[in-house]
């Protein structure tokens, strides 16, 4: 049983920079559980104290979100694509420049701006990009 | 009827085609809906169209106001049609590195723009928006992604189109991303039709995009309810462009990047009721026409040339 699991960069801290990792389980639940023990902390970012999925975290089995196939129970084969991406705005209707990260159509509600569009998300997408020479669109 | 009073009332009311070609069997079968076909090429006319009348019914938007928003995409480009008609006024704050397609675009349309440095990327448009709405509370912002209208229009329109043309639909298919189209057309069919499949495709870009300092500083619209869908694929951008050229080359439509995000998505939902032996009708939406993505060069060359090409963008 192996599975590969993509890290998206904000969580790589925890991965000792790696990309792509590799875990074990039948279930979400028990790859998470195998992941932490190799890398300490990993699951805390991606699991609430409740035990559910982060409201930010969205996980990908094959590219198919796990909230519609169980969450953290669902199934898991050996040969498995798990991808971890942040919760971002996208879509139609974004700007379309490098670095942007989307947020800008959330602006105009009162109450959301300073989740969606503040706290620097997008300097910090931007600065990365020139250092990152390496770093692919889309994560597979 | 073929005929309107003005161009808005030309909203809506696309066509549905079929596709032979892609179409896995004569059971399973695939139609894309034209959504290029609105007044100024994108689905984003019938939120424009929507979120304006309903802020008019409600007392917002008064003749002459101004609208601000903070984009330069499809929203921001039906938005200044619609202010342009209605008699507003629409100031959009972009980044002065956005492509010139779309300052032409929205000047033409007659929206203003004002430029935030480019360093700063969209983070410095949409503060400075917020600067700009504090200087001027009569300003109107929309936001789409919290906007019920946005919504709406596809409960009251895109809907009740699909199913008429489609009485036999059994899954719809369109791109995530304020969540308005998938939660209005959801909603509107999960009421009418036993069993549909609402399938949601995400775009899935480059890191760049992902380049949050924490998960913490994520982002779920407003409009967003989960119950409403029954699978979510990530599509990633080289699938995207596989299948956006793959649908101009086999069956004549070209589209932009979006809409093969969410044909890949179609596909495999397709291809899966193949396998089971199950009859299938799968609807999906074609997002806009590809014409503002043609300077991006991703629709010539290898599929590798046009990865890097969209490198750091937003594609959908």
């Amino acid at each position: 049983m192996s599975i590969e699991v993509r890290v998206p960069t904000i969580l790589r801290s925890y991965t000792g920079g790696q990309k792509v990792v590799t875990g074990s389980g039948d279930t979400l639940a028990e790859l998470l559980a195998n992941l932490d023990a190799q890398y300490p902390g990993l699951r805390g970012r991606l699991v609430t104290e409740d035990g559910t999925l982060h409201k930010f975290v969205n996980i990908y089995v094959n590219d198919e979100d796990v909230r519609f196939l169980g969450a953290l129970d669902a199934k898991l084969n050996d040969g498995d694509t798990v991808t971890v991406l942040p919760a971002v705005a996208g879509g139609a209707g974004n700007m379309s420049t490098a670095g942007g990260a989307g947020n800008m159509s959330t602006a105009g509600g009162a109450g959301n701006m300073s989740v969606a569009g503040g706290a620097g998300n997008m300097s910090a997408a931007g600065g990365a990009g020139n250092k990152i020479g390496a770093s692919q669109t889309g994560v597979s | 009827m073929a005929r309107f009073d003005s161009l808005l009332d030309a909203c809506g009311g696309t066509p549905l085609v079929g596709l032979p070609r892609l179409s896995p069997s004569p059971e399973v079968r695939l139609w894309a809906k034209l959504e290029d076909r609105n007044p100024t090429g994108s689905i984003k006319d019938r939120a424009a169209v929507w979120m304006i009348r309903a802020a008019e019914e409600a007392g917002r938007l008064r003749p002459g106001d101004t609208i601000l928003e903070p984009t330069s995409g499809n929203t921001g480009i039906a938005l200044a049609m619609v202010a342009k008609l209605r008699g507003y006024r629409l100031v959009c704050v972009m980044p002065e590195n956005v492509s010139a397609e779309r300052t032409q675009l929205l000047r033409m349309y007659g929206a203003e723009i004002i430029f935030s440095p480019a360093a700063g990327g969209s983070n410095a448009a949409v503060k400075m928006a917020r600067q700009i709405a504090e200087e001027h509370p009569d300003w109107v912002m929309l936001n789409q992604y919290a906007n019920e209208a946005n919504a709406r229009a596809h409960y009251e329109t895109t809907g009740p189109e699909l199913l008429r043309d489609l009485p036999t639909i059994t899954h719809f298919v369109a791109g995530l991303g304020t969540t308005g189209t998938l939660m209005g057309v959801g909603r509107y069919l999960r009421e009418k039709v036993e069993g549909i499949e609402i399938i949601a495709a995400e775009p899935r870009y480059g890191e760049l995009v992902y380049g949050l300092r924490n998960i913490d500083e994520g982002y779920v619209p407003e409009l967003y309810d989960a119950t409403v869908l029954t699978r979510r694929f990530s599509v990633g951008t080289r699938d995207a462009v596989l299948r956006t050229r793959q649908l101009v080359e086999v069956e004549g439509i070209f589209a932009g990047f979006s809409t093969g995000a969410i044909l890949h998505a179609a596909l495999a939902v397709a291809h899966q009721a193949l396998k089971e032996g199950r009859r299938a009708d799968v609807a999906f939406i074609v997002a806009d026409g590809g014409w503002k993505y043609l300077s991006t060069g991703a629709y010539a060359g290898t599929l590798a040339e046009a990865e890097s090409a969209l490198e750091g963008q937003l594609w959908a």
